[in-house]
Protein backbone atom coordinates (compact mmCIF):
# COMPACT_ATOMS: atom_id res chain seq x y z
CA UNK A 1 0.00 0.00 0.00
CA UNK A 2 1.33 3.28 -0.97
CA UNK A 3 0.02 6.63 1.85
CA UNK A 4 1.04 9.73 0.09
CA UNK A 5 -0.10 12.01 2.84
CA UNK A 6 0.22 15.98 2.98
CA UNK A 7 3.06 16.50 0.59
CA UNK A 8 4.11 20.10 -0.51
CA UNK A 9 7.00 21.05 -3.37
CA UNK A 10 7.61 23.50 -4.52
CA UNK A 11 10.36 24.85 -6.90
CA UNK A 12 11.80 27.97 -5.97
CA UNK A 13 8.34 30.17 -5.30
CA UNK A 14 6.04 28.04 -7.50
CA UNK A 15 4.01 25.79 -5.70
CA UNK A 16 2.77 22.57 -7.32
CA UNK A 17 1.70 20.26 -4.69
CA UNK A 18 0.30 21.73 -2.09
CA UNK A 19 -0.90 19.31 1.19
CA UNK A 20 -1.78 16.33 -1.29
CA UNK A 21 -3.04 13.20 -0.01
CA UNK A 22 -3.58 10.15 -2.10
CA UNK A 23 -3.74 6.14 -0.83
CA UNK A 24 -3.46 3.44 -3.18
CA UNK A 25 -3.92 0.44 -2.13
CA UNK A 26 -1.76 -2.85 -3.14
CA UNK A 27 -2.61 -4.43 -6.22
CA UNK A 28 -4.48 -1.36 -7.86
CA UNK A 29 -4.39 0.41 -10.95
CA UNK A 30 -4.63 4.10 -9.93
CA UNK A 31 -4.90 6.65 -12.51
CA UNK A 32 -3.85 10.10 -12.24
CA UNK A 33 -5.40 12.53 -14.50
CA UNK A 34 -4.58 16.07 -14.91
CA UNK A 35 -4.07 19.34 -16.85
CA UNK A 36 -0.44 19.28 -18.37
CA UNK A 37 2.32 21.35 -15.82
CA UNK A 38 -0.35 20.44 -12.68
CA UNK A 39 2.05 18.45 -10.97
CA UNK A 40 1.82 14.77 -12.13
CA UNK A 41 5.33 14.02 -13.45
CA UNK A 42 6.62 15.46 -9.59
CA UNK A 43 3.87 13.31 -7.87
CA UNK A 44 5.55 10.22 -9.56
CA UNK A 45 8.79 11.43 -8.59
CA UNK A 46 8.05 11.89 -5.33
CA UNK A 47 6.67 8.07 -4.97
CA UNK A 48 10.09 6.93 -6.13
CA UNK A 49 12.12 8.87 -4.20
CA UNK A 50 13.84 10.87 -7.06
CA UNK A 51 12.14 14.04 -5.64
CA UNK A 52 11.90 14.72 -1.52
CA UNK A 53 8.62 16.54 -0.44
CA UNK A 54 9.28 19.93 1.59
CA UNK A 55 7.25 18.51 3.69
CA UNK A 56 4.58 15.59 4.25
CA UNK A 57 5.33 11.58 3.91
CA UNK A 58 5.37 9.33 1.37
CA UNK A 59 4.72 5.39 3.02
CA UNK A 60 5.22 2.48 1.35
CA UNK A 61 4.30 -0.62 2.82
CA UNK A 62 4.87 1.13 6.27
CA UNK A 63 8.18 2.30 5.08
CA UNK A 64 8.21 6.58 5.01
CA UNK A 65 10.64 6.73 1.97
CA UNK A 66 11.38 10.64 2.83
CA UNK A 67 13.34 9.54 5.71
CA UNK A 68 14.93 6.69 4.62
CA UNK A 69 19.02 6.36 3.98
CA UNK A 70 20.32 6.21 0.52
CA UNK A 71 21.37 2.35 0.81
CA UNK A 72 17.77 1.55 2.04
CA UNK A 73 16.11 3.98 -0.45
CA UNK A 74 17.97 1.59 -3.42
CA UNK A 75 16.79 -1.22 -1.53
CA UNK A 76 13.42 -0.27 -1.85
CA UNK A 77 13.59 0.79 -5.85
CA UNK A 78 14.62 -2.70 -6.40
CA UNK A 79 10.67 -3.60 -6.46
CA UNK A 80 9.80 -0.30 -8.22
CA UNK A 81 9.97 -0.24 -12.09
CA UNK A 82 9.06 3.31 -13.29
CA UNK A 83 8.65 4.37 -17.48
CA UNK A 84 9.65 7.72 -17.73
CA UNK A 85 7.47 10.47 -19.79
CA UNK A 86 10.51 11.03 -22.36
CA UNK A 87 11.52 7.27 -21.89
CA UNK A 88 14.98 8.58 -20.39
CA UNK A 89 16.95 5.50 -22.19
CA UNK A 90 20.41 5.47 -21.63
CA UNK A 91 21.82 6.46 -24.91
CA UNK A 92 25.07 5.73 -24.64
CA UNK A 93 24.09 1.64 -24.08
CA UNK A 94 22.03 -0.52 -26.77
CA UNK A 95 18.06 -0.86 -26.36
CA UNK A 96 19.32 -4.59 -24.85
CA UNK A 97 21.62 -3.41 -22.57
CA UNK A 98 18.98 -0.90 -21.38
CA UNK A 99 16.53 -3.27 -20.81
CA UNK A 100 18.79 -5.41 -18.66
CA UNK A 101 19.95 -2.89 -17.02
CA UNK A 102 18.83 -3.87 -13.72
CA UNK A 103 19.41 -7.76 -13.69
CA UNK A 104 23.14 -7.05 -14.98
CA UNK A 105 23.38 -4.37 -12.10
CA UNK A 106 22.30 -7.66 -9.71
CA UNK A 107 24.90 -9.99 -11.92
CA UNK A 108 22.38 -12.04 -13.31
CA UNK A 109 24.25 -13.84 -15.25
CA UNK A 110 24.66 -13.41 -19.04
CA UNK A 111 22.07 -16.38 -20.87
CA UNK A 112 19.22 -15.36 -17.88
CA UNK A 113 19.55 -11.16 -18.81
CA UNK A 114 19.37 -12.30 -22.64
CA UNK A 115 16.27 -14.26 -22.99
CA UNK A 116 14.38 -12.18 -20.05
CA UNK A 117 15.22 -9.25 -22.40
CA UNK A 118 13.76 -10.76 -25.12
CA UNK A 119 10.83 -11.86 -23.83
CA UNK A 120 10.15 -8.39 -22.11
CA UNK A 121 11.30 -6.71 -25.62
CA UNK A 122 8.37 -9.25 -27.42
CA UNK A 123 5.80 -8.34 -24.30
CA UNK A 124 6.11 -4.19 -25.73
CA UNK A 125 5.97 -5.63 -29.65
CA UNK A 126 10.28 -4.75 -29.89
CA UNK A 127 11.23 -7.90 -31.49
CA UNK A 128 14.77 -7.78 -32.58
CA UNK A 129 16.03 -4.92 -31.92
CA UNK A 130 18.52 -5.25 -28.68
CA UNK A 131 22.08 -4.13 -31.26
CA UNK A 132 20.55 -0.80 -31.71
CA UNK A 133 20.85 2.76 -29.67
CA UNK A 134 18.01 4.76 -28.27
CA UNK A 135 18.49 7.81 -31.24
CA UNK A 136 17.67 5.21 -33.70
CA UNK A 137 14.39 4.39 -32.67
CA UNK A 138 10.99 6.66 -32.94
CA UNK A 139 9.76 8.04 -30.40
CA UNK A 140 6.64 5.68 -29.81
CA UNK A 141 9.87 2.78 -29.74
CA UNK A 142 11.94 4.63 -27.23
CA UNK A 143 8.42 5.02 -25.19
CA UNK A 144 7.65 1.09 -25.83
CA UNK A 145 11.38 -0.21 -24.79
CA UNK A 146 11.41 2.30 -21.28
CA UNK A 147 8.22 0.44 -20.85
CA UNK A 148 9.96 -3.16 -21.31
CA UNK A 149 12.88 -1.61 -19.28
CA UNK A 150 10.63 -0.79 -16.60
CA UNK A 151 9.02 -4.28 -16.01
CA UNK A 152 12.00 -6.36 -16.73
CA UNK A 153 12.87 -7.02 -12.87
CA UNK A 154 9.28 -8.09 -12.51
CA UNK A 155 8.84 -4.89 -10.11
CA UNK A 156 5.56 -5.05 -7.59
CA UNK A 157 4.69 -1.37 -8.09
CA UNK A 158 4.84 0.02 -11.73
CA UNK A 159 4.71 3.86 -12.26
CA UNK A 160 3.83 5.05 -15.68
CA UNK A 161 4.21 8.25 -16.85
CA UNK A 162 1.93 8.48 -20.61
CA UNK A 163 2.51 5.50 -21.22
CA UNK A 164 0.27 6.07 -24.52
CA UNK A 165 1.20 9.26 -25.59
CA UNK A 166 3.39 9.04 -28.85
CA UNK A 167 2.35 5.81 -29.05
CA UNK A 168 0.00 4.73 -32.14
CA UNK A 169 -3.42 3.58 -31.70
CA UNK A 170 -3.10 0.22 -32.14
CA UNK A 171 -0.11 -0.10 -30.15
CA UNK A 172 -1.38 2.08 -27.83
CA UNK A 173 -4.12 -0.17 -26.81
CA UNK A 174 -1.42 -3.06 -26.83
CA UNK A 175 0.15 -1.22 -24.09
CA UNK A 176 -3.15 -0.82 -22.63
CA UNK A 177 -3.87 -4.40 -22.74
CA UNK A 178 -0.06 -5.21 -21.71
CA UNK A 179 -0.74 -2.77 -18.29
CA UNK A 180 -3.99 -4.77 -17.46
CA UNK A 181 -2.15 -8.39 -18.32
CA UNK A 182 0.44 -7.05 -15.55
CA UNK A 183 -2.05 -6.19 -13.13
CA UNK A 184 -4.08 -9.03 -13.34
CA UNK A 185 -1.25 -11.99 -14.14
CA UNK A 186 0.95 -10.81 -11.66
CA UNK A 187 -1.31 -8.59 -9.00
CA UNK A 188 1.25 -5.92 -9.91
CA UNK A 189 0.56 -2.11 -8.25
CA UNK A 190 0.25 0.37 -10.74
CA UNK A 191 0.17 3.84 -11.02
CA UNK A 192 -0.42 5.79 -14.21
CA UNK A 193 -0.70 8.74 -15.08
CA UNK A 194 -2.34 10.13 -18.66
CA UNK A 195 -4.11 12.27 -21.00
CA UNK A 196 -5.82 9.85 -22.39
CA UNK A 197 -8.97 9.36 -21.50
CA UNK A 198 -10.02 5.92 -23.34
CA UNK A 199 -7.05 4.59 -21.46
CA UNK A 200 -7.65 5.62 -18.00
CA UNK A 201 -10.85 4.29 -18.48
CA UNK A 202 -9.70 0.83 -19.58
CA UNK A 203 -6.94 0.44 -17.34
CA UNK A 204 -7.96 1.63 -14.20
CA UNK A 205 -9.28 0.48 -11.01
CA UNK A 206 -9.82 3.87 -9.60
CA UNK A 207 -8.93 7.53 -11.36
CA UNK A 208 -7.89 10.30 -8.99
CA UNK A 209 -7.64 13.96 -10.65
CA UNK A 210 -4.61 16.15 -9.62
CA UNK A 211 -5.76 20.27 -9.89
CA UNK A 212 -3.75 23.06 -8.83
CA UNK A 213 -1.47 20.90 -6.05
CA UNK A 214 -4.59 18.65 -4.44
CA UNK A 215 -5.99 15.81 -5.62
CA UNK A 216 -9.94 16.81 -6.27
CA UNK A 217 -11.54 13.74 -7.03
CA UNK A 218 -10.87 9.93 -6.81
CA UNK A 219 -13.12 6.92 -7.44
CA UNK A 220 -13.95 3.97 -9.73
CA UNK A 221 -14.00 5.29 -13.73
CA UNK A 222 -17.83 5.06 -13.43
CA UNK A 223 -17.80 7.40 -10.70
CA UNK A 224 -15.42 9.59 -12.42
CA UNK A 225 -17.62 9.64 -15.64
CA UNK A 226 -20.86 10.32 -13.53
CA UNK A 227 -19.14 13.11 -11.53
CA UNK A 228 -20.74 15.96 -10.00
CA UNK A 229 -17.52 17.99 -9.82
CA UNK A 230 -17.80 20.79 -12.88
CA UNK A 231 -13.94 20.78 -12.75
CA UNK A 232 -13.23 17.22 -13.24
CA UNK A 233 -16.69 17.08 -15.36
CA UNK A 234 -14.68 19.74 -17.80
CA UNK A 235 -11.62 17.84 -17.87
CA UNK A 236 -12.84 14.74 -19.04
CA UNK A 237 -15.17 15.73 -21.73
CA UNK A 238 -12.35 17.88 -22.73
CA UNK A 239 -14.28 20.96 -22.67
CA UNK A 240 -12.86 24.40 -23.85
CA UNK A 241 -15.25 26.05 -21.41
CA UNK A 242 -15.46 25.61 -18.02
CA UNK A 243 -14.36 26.41 -14.62
CA UNK A 244 -10.88 25.42 -15.00
CA UNK A 245 -10.22 28.13 -18.22
CA UNK A 246 -12.76 30.45 -16.95
CA UNK A 247 -9.92 30.81 -13.74
CA UNK A 248 -7.84 31.10 -15.92
CA UNK B 1 27.89 48.96 3.09
CA UNK B 2 26.34 47.72 0.06
CA UNK B 3 29.65 46.83 -1.13
CA UNK B 4 30.79 44.84 1.53
CA UNK B 5 27.30 42.95 1.83
CA UNK B 6 27.42 42.21 -1.73
CA UNK B 7 31.44 41.22 -1.12
CA UNK B 8 30.33 39.27 1.55
CA UNK B 9 27.22 37.40 -0.79
CA UNK B 10 29.81 36.48 -3.37
CA UNK B 11 32.05 34.95 0.04
CA UNK B 12 29.38 33.10 1.12
CA UNK B 13 28.16 32.05 -2.26
CA UNK B 14 31.48 31.16 -2.99
CA UNK B 15 32.31 28.65 -0.04
CA UNK B 16 28.70 27.44 -0.27
CA UNK B 17 29.80 26.02 -3.86
CA UNK B 18 33.06 24.98 -2.43
CA UNK B 19 31.39 22.86 0.09
CA UNK B 20 28.65 21.20 -2.18
CA UNK B 21 32.14 20.51 -4.20
CA UNK B 22 33.48 18.48 -1.57
CA UNK B 23 30.52 16.78 -0.33
CA UNK B 24 30.39 15.15 -3.81
CA UNK B 25 34.18 14.93 -3.34
CA UNK B 26 33.60 12.37 -0.12
CA UNK B 27 31.08 11.00 -1.51
CA UNK B 28 32.55 9.78 -4.61
CA UNK B 29 35.50 8.52 -1.85
CA UNK B 30 32.99 6.56 -0.23
CA UNK B 31 31.67 5.08 -2.80
CA UNK B 32 35.07 4.30 -4.41
CA UNK B 33 35.80 2.63 -1.24
CA UNK B 34 32.81 0.47 -0.39
CA UNK B 35 31.17 -0.49 -3.31
CA UNK B 36 32.72 -2.66 -6.46
CA UNK B 37 35.27 -1.39 -8.78
CA UNK B 38 33.88 -1.12 -12.58
CA UNK B 39 36.87 -2.27 -14.08
CA UNK B 40 35.42 -1.84 -17.66
CA UNK B 41 33.84 1.62 -17.19
CA UNK B 42 37.26 2.84 -15.75
CA UNK B 43 39.16 1.58 -18.48
CA UNK B 44 36.94 2.96 -20.87
CA UNK B 45 36.53 6.34 -19.53
CA UNK B 46 40.52 6.41 -19.17
CA UNK B 47 40.81 5.73 -23.08
CA UNK B 48 38.69 8.96 -23.76
CA UNK B 49 39.85 11.12 -21.11
CA UNK B 50 43.90 9.88 -21.43
CA UNK B 51 44.46 8.37 -24.55
CA UNK B 52 42.63 10.43 -27.04
CA UNK B 53 44.30 13.71 -25.05
CA UNK B 54 47.38 12.57 -25.76
CA UNK B 55 47.89 14.03 -29.64
CA UNK B 56 47.10 17.38 -28.23
CA UNK B 57 49.14 17.51 -24.73
CA UNK B 58 51.87 16.39 -26.57
CA UNK B 59 51.64 19.11 -29.04
CA UNK B 60 51.28 21.79 -26.52
CA UNK B 61 54.14 20.99 -24.32
CA UNK B 62 56.55 20.52 -27.29
CA UNK B 63 55.69 23.87 -28.43
CA UNK B 64 55.91 25.48 -25.00
CA UNK B 65 59.50 23.58 -24.80
CA UNK B 66 60.50 25.27 -28.03
CA UNK B 67 59.39 28.39 -26.81
CA UNK B 68 60.73 28.14 -23.17
CA UNK B 69 64.50 27.39 -24.44
CA UNK B 70 64.01 30.18 -27.01
CA UNK B 71 62.86 32.66 -24.76
CA UNK B 72 65.44 32.13 -22.45
CA UNK B 73 68.34 31.85 -24.87
CA UNK B 74 67.29 36.08 -26.10
CA UNK B 75 67.77 36.25 -22.17
CA UNK B 76 70.84 34.39 -21.48
CA UNK B 77 72.86 35.24 -24.68
CA UNK B 78 73.08 38.17 -22.91
CA UNK B 79 75.35 37.16 -19.92
CA UNK B 80 76.70 33.81 -21.71
CA UNK B 81 74.60 31.10 -19.74
CA UNK B 82 72.89 29.62 -22.53
CA UNK B 83 74.00 26.74 -21.12
CA UNK B 84 71.54 26.59 -18.32
CA UNK B 85 68.85 26.97 -20.78
CA UNK B 86 68.75 22.99 -19.90
CA UNK B 87 68.05 23.16 -16.64
CA UNK B 88 65.98 25.91 -16.31
CA UNK B 89 63.74 24.40 -19.28
CA UNK B 90 63.77 21.14 -17.13
CA UNK B 91 62.54 22.64 -13.90
CA UNK B 92 60.08 24.56 -15.59
CA UNK B 93 58.11 21.84 -17.16
CA UNK B 94 58.09 19.58 -14.75
CA UNK B 95 57.96 21.66 -11.32
CA UNK B 96 55.27 23.89 -13.32
CA UNK B 97 54.56 24.11 -16.95
CA UNK B 98 54.08 20.10 -17.59
CA UNK B 99 50.78 19.52 -14.76
CA UNK B 100 49.68 22.97 -15.74
CA UNK B 101 49.68 22.94 -19.20
CA UNK B 102 48.44 19.54 -19.35
CA UNK B 103 45.84 20.55 -16.96
CA UNK B 104 44.23 23.12 -18.47
CA UNK B 105 44.15 21.13 -21.82
CA UNK B 106 42.40 18.47 -19.89
CA UNK B 107 40.41 20.13 -18.30
CA UNK B 108 39.00 22.23 -21.55
CA UNK B 109 38.64 18.72 -23.71
CA UNK B 110 37.88 16.15 -20.68
CA UNK B 111 36.03 18.84 -18.27
CA UNK B 112 33.49 19.83 -20.65
CA UNK B 113 32.87 16.55 -22.36
CA UNK B 114 32.15 15.08 -18.59
CA UNK B 115 29.59 17.74 -17.75
CA UNK B 116 28.12 18.24 -21.26
CA UNK B 117 27.68 13.95 -21.09
CA UNK B 118 26.35 14.40 -17.59
CA UNK B 119 24.21 17.21 -18.07
CA UNK B 120 22.29 15.93 -20.97
CA UNK B 121 21.86 12.62 -18.78
CA UNK B 122 20.46 15.34 -16.39
CA UNK B 123 18.00 17.12 -18.46
CA UNK B 124 17.04 14.29 -20.32
CA UNK B 125 16.22 12.78 -17.20
CA UNK B 126 18.24 9.49 -17.53
CA UNK B 127 20.57 10.21 -14.36
CA UNK B 128 16.79 9.50 -11.89
CA UNK B 129 16.00 6.68 -14.67
CA UNK B 130 19.30 5.26 -12.91
CA UNK B 131 18.54 6.12 -9.38
CA UNK B 132 14.91 4.18 -10.34
CA UNK B 133 16.58 1.16 -11.40
CA UNK B 134 18.53 1.26 -8.42
CA UNK B 135 21.82 2.13 -9.70
CA UNK B 136 23.51 4.98 -7.90
CA UNK B 137 24.81 7.78 -10.02
CA UNK B 138 27.81 8.48 -7.98
CA UNK B 139 29.00 4.95 -8.11
CA UNK B 140 28.22 4.59 -11.75
CA UNK B 141 29.55 7.32 -13.27
CA UNK B 142 31.27 9.83 -11.25
CA UNK B 143 33.94 6.98 -9.12
CA UNK B 144 34.62 5.59 -13.13
CA UNK B 145 35.39 9.29 -14.47
CA UNK B 146 36.97 10.24 -11.11
CA UNK B 147 39.47 7.32 -11.12
CA UNK B 148 40.41 7.47 -15.15
CA UNK B 149 40.96 11.24 -14.59
CA UNK B 150 43.14 10.53 -11.57
CA UNK B 151 45.38 8.19 -13.33
CA UNK B 152 45.89 10.14 -16.50
CA UNK B 153 46.15 13.17 -15.55
CA UNK B 154 49.81 12.55 -13.83
CA UNK B 155 50.69 9.81 -16.77
CA UNK B 156 49.92 12.75 -19.80
CA UNK B 157 51.83 14.77 -17.61
CA UNK B 158 54.79 12.42 -17.58
CA UNK B 159 54.68 12.53 -20.91
CA UNK B 160 54.47 16.22 -21.47
CA UNK B 161 57.49 16.73 -19.35
CA UNK B 162 59.22 14.60 -21.73
CA UNK B 163 57.99 16.34 -24.87
CA UNK B 164 58.86 19.80 -23.60
CA UNK B 165 62.18 19.12 -22.55
CA UNK B 166 62.54 17.37 -26.33
CA UNK B 167 61.32 20.68 -27.27
CA UNK B 168 64.06 22.66 -26.15
CA UNK B 169 66.55 20.18 -26.12
CA UNK B 170 65.68 20.88 -30.06
CA UNK B 171 66.40 24.82 -30.02
CA UNK B 172 69.45 24.09 -27.14
CA UNK B 173 70.75 21.35 -30.08
CA UNK B 174 70.38 22.34 -33.13
CA UNK B 175 69.90 26.01 -32.74
CA UNK B 176 72.51 27.39 -29.91
CA UNK B 177 75.08 24.92 -30.63
CA UNK B 178 75.41 23.26 -27.01
CA UNK B 179 76.75 20.14 -27.21
CA UNK B 180 73.96 16.66 -27.06
CA UNK B 181 75.78 15.33 -24.10
CA UNK B 182 76.32 18.73 -22.00
CA UNK B 183 72.83 19.15 -22.89
CA UNK B 184 71.21 16.08 -21.67
CA UNK B 185 73.12 16.33 -18.68
CA UNK B 186 72.40 19.90 -17.67
CA UNK B 187 69.05 18.42 -17.44
CA UNK B 188 68.96 15.37 -15.92
CA UNK B 189 71.63 17.29 -13.27
CA UNK B 190 69.47 19.80 -11.50
CA UNK B 191 66.48 17.77 -11.75
CA UNK B 192 65.23 16.36 -7.83
CA UNK B 193 62.95 13.91 -6.99
CA UNK B 194 60.79 16.40 -5.35
CA UNK B 195 60.81 18.45 -8.11
CA UNK B 196 59.29 15.65 -10.24
CA UNK B 197 56.95 14.87 -7.13
CA UNK B 198 55.27 18.06 -6.61
CA UNK B 199 54.69 18.41 -10.12
CA UNK B 200 52.62 15.03 -10.11
CA UNK B 201 51.59 16.05 -6.73
CA UNK B 202 49.81 18.81 -8.17
CA UNK B 203 48.59 16.92 -11.32
CA UNK B 204 46.43 14.32 -8.88
CA UNK B 205 44.86 17.72 -7.40
CA UNK B 206 44.04 19.24 -11.00
CA UNK B 207 42.84 15.56 -11.57
CA UNK B 208 40.43 16.12 -8.40
CA UNK B 209 39.55 19.44 -9.75
CA UNK B 210 38.72 18.72 -13.01
CA UNK B 211 36.62 15.61 -12.80
CA UNK B 212 34.36 16.48 -9.08
CA UNK B 213 33.98 19.98 -10.75
CA UNK B 214 33.13 18.40 -14.47
CA UNK B 215 30.40 15.77 -13.09
CA UNK B 216 29.45 18.12 -10.27
CA UNK B 217 28.17 21.24 -12.94
CA UNK B 218 27.00 18.18 -15.01
CA UNK B 219 24.70 17.15 -12.18
CA UNK B 220 23.56 20.42 -11.65
CA UNK B 221 22.31 21.34 -15.03
CA UNK B 222 18.86 22.17 -15.40
CA UNK B 223 17.17 23.35 -18.83
CA UNK B 224 17.57 21.83 -21.84
CA UNK B 225 19.93 22.20 -24.72
CA UNK B 226 20.63 25.80 -23.42
CA UNK B 227 21.60 24.39 -19.55
CA UNK B 228 23.79 21.63 -20.49
CA UNK B 229 25.62 24.82 -22.86
CA UNK B 230 25.73 26.84 -19.52
CA UNK B 231 26.76 24.22 -17.64
CA UNK B 232 29.59 22.86 -19.55
CA UNK B 233 31.23 26.65 -19.89
CA UNK B 234 30.97 26.78 -16.31
CA UNK B 235 32.64 23.58 -15.52
CA UNK B 236 35.45 25.13 -17.80
CA UNK B 237 35.62 28.21 -16.26
CA UNK B 238 35.71 27.05 -12.92
CA UNK B 239 38.21 24.29 -13.19
CA UNK B 240 40.55 26.87 -14.78
CA UNK B 241 40.49 29.35 -12.14
CA UNK B 242 40.74 26.51 -9.53
CA UNK B 243 43.60 25.06 -10.99
CA UNK B 244 45.37 28.21 -11.24
CA UNK B 245 44.43 29.09 -7.27
CA UNK B 246 45.59 25.74 -6.48
CA UNK B 247 48.45 25.78 -8.53
CA UNK B 248 49.80 29.24 -6.80
CA UNK B 249 49.03 27.50 -3.44
CA UNK B 250 50.54 24.53 -3.82
CA UNK B 251 54.09 26.09 -5.39
CA UNK B 252 53.83 28.07 -2.57
CA UNK B 253 53.46 25.10 -0.30
CA UNK B 254 56.40 23.33 -1.63
CA UNK B 255 58.74 26.50 -2.16
CA UNK B 256 58.71 27.02 1.57
CA UNK B 257 58.28 23.95 2.89
CA UNK B 258 60.94 21.50 1.11
N1 LIG C 1 13.09 20.17 -11.67
C1 LIG C 1 12.19 21.18 -11.73
N2 LIG C 1 12.57 22.45 -11.47
C2 LIG C 1 11.69 23.46 -11.50
N3 LIG C 1 10.39 23.31 -11.79
C3 LIG C 1 9.95 22.07 -12.07
C4 LIG C 1 10.82 20.95 -12.06
N4 LIG C 1 10.09 19.85 -12.37
C5 LIG C 1 8.84 20.28 -12.57
N5 LIG C 1 8.73 21.61 -12.40
C6 LIG C 1 7.51 22.39 -12.50
O1 LIG C 1 6.49 21.69 -11.87
C7 LIG C 1 5.29 21.77 -12.59
C8 LIG C 1 4.72 20.40 -12.82
O2 LIG C 1 5.55 19.70 -13.69
P1 LIG C 1 5.22 18.21 -14.15
O3 LIG C 1 6.31 17.79 -15.05
O4 LIG C 1 4.93 17.38 -12.97
O5 LIG C 1 3.89 18.41 -14.99
P2 LIG C 1 2.94 17.27 -15.57
O6 LIG C 1 1.69 17.32 -14.82
O7 LIG C 1 3.68 15.97 -15.61
O8 LIG C 1 2.70 17.82 -17.04
P3 LIG C 1 2.65 17.00 -18.41
O9 LIG C 1 1.33 16.39 -18.47
O10 LIG C 1 2.82 18.06 -19.45
O11 LIG C 1 3.76 16.02 -18.39
C9 LIG C 1 5.60 22.51 -13.87
O12 LIG C 1 5.05 23.80 -13.75
C10 LIG C 1 7.07 22.60 -13.94
O13 LIG C 1 7.45 23.87 -14.40
MG1 LIG D 1 4.53 14.88 -16.97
Amino acid sequence: MIEIINICKSFEDHLVLDSLNLTIQAGETMVIIGRSGCGKSVLLKHIIGILKPDSGQVIIDGNDITRMSEKELNNLRLKFGMLFQGAALFDSLTIGENVGFSLKERRYDEAAINSRVKECLAMVGLKGIDDLKPSELSGGMRKRAGLARAICTNPQIVLYDEPTTGVDPIMADAVNELIIELHKRLNITSIVVTHDMVSAYKVATRVAMLYKGKIIEVGTPEEIKNTKNPIVHQFIKGLAAGPITEEG
Amino acid sequence: MDITSRFGKRLLAFFNYMGAVSVLFYQTLFWMFTSRIRKNHILDQMNKIGVSSLPIVLLTSMFTGIVLALQSAYQMQKISATLYIASLVALSMTRELGPVLTALVVAGRVGASITAELGTMKVTEQIDALETLAANPIQYLVVPRFLATVIMLPLLTVYADFIGMFGGYLVGVYKLGISHSIYIRMTYEPLMFKDIFSGLFKSVIFAIIISIIGCYEGFRTEGGAEGVGRSTTLSVVISFILIIASDCLFTAIFYFAF
